[in-house]
């Protein structure tokens, strides 16, 4: 007979479970909070961004003559003008030098059609008047106006127009402003790191040194802007604007997080690795290069890498050296004016027509691809280097 | 005083043997971890081809000793050291004289099997490579292979030396850490406390390796395992706080303890 007594009874023992389950779940909750408020974040950037992948094109008649040289508007009946963007118009004559074969003759393109018209098939608010509206109606009828997929939108540069407003010279301004912090940063972040770790002798100075770096880590990226000003504009004289002072400027603001993170991965190395090493009568220098580093590259490119992610992202640094400008053109190198995406997300923010906003959603978008493949290359690089034991 | 008595004693029965010369002499050593006097007049011969033995309970300076006779305390900040250890004549810490030449003269086995995270073959061939010892190639691959037969460890691993020296079990890892000790071809092995971390079985492959090790190394051992110490050891130190209490052959120690404190020690009153 099996008995049913309180052999196994603990008095509390309910409410002990029952307050355990209880945090359970506050934990559980806040995380579901936070990927509902992720979910909302990214959902609302694609429903206002994927619009602006695609643009509205006119199918028009342009007659290639002399007038439209010096004067492109004249190309076009006051029907087609008021709803053709004018950037497109002004490209004119330039196709024209570009292929001397359309002279004088008459042809069907695909013209760009103006923000107002793009907004209208959209369904956004726009600002087309009637005549224009049942101009665009019946063109819409007869297969006249196409919505095509945005090559201006990686293949230009900001525009004050804003169907010819483009994320291309932002994301190589990005690109530039990165190579540089990169080149900068990341070995000194990891030499450092490597001296302070492996090399330096524990004493007031380094910790000292130790202390700072942390706390480094933990400024407001604006003052690292402020920074760049007094040091590289005004002492140095370094071009305003330029990748070179951004990525500069960004490689001080990751200096810290490199160095924190590259210490943390060569700490992560056991103490025993290092003493197998001293008994055998390697140096510390053979032992660094051939036993620790290979353990703790995976963390140290993990770190670097983040801590880039990180700098791509930032904009109130790059705001203060002056690269919020507005920069029509791509540079072409590190000494030339440039933007960078985040400081172009922000210039479009403000701005007052309706198809920045889209933009504004789109580029986040962009951004926010380049972000995750950057940490998605952490991950794989991580995984590669991986030493197993 | 009547430590030291007793260990001057040692020492002239067993220079009228003829057979012993002493290898490793530690004269009048001191050793502080910043205001911790940690070991206290050290004075020990320690013989050529033989295994001795460091016992006493855990704190008692026994490891610390070790450590002193091939360096690794410089690795320690904040560590002073007073007094002389010489190896064959040759005071190890001479001004001029870099610990890393110490080392590899004086080879050193971990409480932990700590293999790097290579393969079987570079874990042995890696240190005699930046020692110059051999080149890459025929001469290396011998090496190799005579180190792993002198660890007892070739027979299990020759088909795999390719094969992370992390994937085989902890005995046969710390086999590997030996070998990879005599492929440097030291004079001297220090071994702390080798089987702590083993089963049984496995430590009575690494004593008996010992056993055979010492006809051409000298073997200092660590060990918390007074069986042990009687298994393998020709010499046995006891050390009680920091001071060597007694030292002496190995049956002496453990059959007639001149000193009180040794017999309480290993009949198990303290420690």
């Amino acid at each position: 007979m099996e008995k049913n007594d309180d052999y196994f009874y603990i008095p509390q023992l309910k409410k002990r479970n029952r307050n355990g389950k209880i945090f359970k779940w506050v934990c559980a909750s806040a995380l579901i909070s936070a990927l509902f408020f992720l979910f909302i974040f990214l959902f609302d950037m694609v429903r206002q961004g994927y619009p602006a992948f695609t643009q509205a094109y006119i199918e028009t008649e342009v007659t290639f003559n002399e007038d439209l040289k010096s004067n492109p508007y004249s190309a076009f009946d006051s029907d087609s003008f008021s709803i053709i963007s004018r950037a497109w118009m002004r490209g004119l004559p330039r196709m024209m030098d570009e292929d001397p074969s359309l002279k004088g003759t008459e042809q069907k393109i695909w013209a760009l059609a103006n923000a107002e018209v793009d907004q209208y098939i959209k369904g956004h608010p726009h600002k087309l008047r009637d005549r224009e509206q049942k101009i665009v109606d019946r063109m819409l009828e007869e297969g006249s106006i196409e919505s095509k997929f945005n090559v201006i939108f990686f293949l230009t540069g900001d525009s004050k127009i804003p169907e010819n407003a483009g994320f291309y010279s932002a994301i190589i301004g990005s690109l530039l402003t990165l190579l540089v912090t990169m080149t900068i940063a990341v070995p000194i972040g990891i030499m450092t790191a490597i001296y302070l770790e492996e090399f330096a002798p524990d004493n007031k100075f380094t910790q000292f040194i130790e202390i700072n770096i942390n706390n480094l880590a933990a400024i407001p990226s604006i003052l690292f802007g402020l920074l760049g000003l007094a040091i590289f504009i005004i002492f140095f004289g370094v071009p305003r604007s330029s990748p070179l002072v951004g990525g500069m400027t960004l490689a001080l603001m990751s200096l810290p997080i490199i160095i924190v993170s590259s210490k943390a991965a060569l700490k992560s190395v056991p103490a025993t690795i290092r003493q197998a090493g001293f008994g055998l009568g390697l140096t510390r220098w053979q032992i660094v290069r051939d036993h620790v580093l290979p353990l703790s590259l995976p963390g140290m490119l993990t770190g670097s890498i983040i801590a880039l992610a990180q700098a791509i992202g930032e904009t109130a640094p790059l705001i203060i050296v002056g690269m919020i400008a507005f920069v029509p053109d791509a540079a072409t190198n590190i000494l030339e004016p440039a933007t960078v995406m985040p400081a172009q997300i922000y210039t479009w923010s403000g701005m007052p027509e309706r198809m920045y906003i889209e933009k504004t959603a789109a580029g986040i978008l962009v951004l926010l691809t380049i972000l995750l493949s950057m940490n998605g290359v952490a991950i794989y690089l991580r995984k590669k280097f991986h030493t197993k034991w | 005083m009547e430590q030291q008595n007793i260990n001057i004693n040692v020492a002239k029965r067993e220079k009228d043997n003829k057979d012993l010369r002493v290898k490793v002499e530690a004269r009048d050593l001191d050793l502080w971890y910043s205001d911790n006097h940690a070991l206290r007049n050290i004075n020990m011969d320690i013989y050529e081809k033989k295994i001795t033995s460091f016992i006493g309970a855990s704190g008692c300076g026994k490891s610390t000793f070790l450590r002193c006779l091939n360096r690794m305390n410089d690795l320690i900040s904040d560590v002073t050291i007073k007094g002389k250890i010489s190896v064959d004549g040759h005071n190890i810490y001479a001004p001029g004289v870099d610990e890393v030449a110490v080392r590899k003269k004086i080879g050193m086995v971990f409480q932990q099997p700590n293999p790097f995270p290579k393969s079987i073959y570079e874990n042995v061939a890696y240190a005699p490579l930046m020692h110059d010892i051999v080149k890459k190639g025929s001469d290396c691959d011998e090496l190799v292979e005579n180190s792993l037969k002198g660890a007892g460890l070739w027979e299990e691993v020759k088909d795999k030396l390719k094969e992370p020296g992390t994937a085989l079990s902890g005995g046969q890892q710390q086999r590997l850490c030996i070998a990879r000790t005599i492929a440097v071809k030291p004079d001297i092995i220090l071994m702390d406390e080798p089987t702590s971390a083993l089963d049984p079985i496995s430590t009575q492959t690494i004593e008996s390796l010992m056993l055979s090790l010492k006809e051409q190394f000298t073997i200092i051992v660590v060990t918390h395992n007074m069986q042990q110490a009687t298994r393998v050891a020709d010499y046995t130190a006891f050390f009680h706080l920091g001071e060597i209490i007694e030292y002496n052959e190995t049956e002496q120690i453990f059959i007639n303890p001149q000193v009180s404190k040794t017999e309480q020690y290993i009949t198990g009153q303290f420690g």
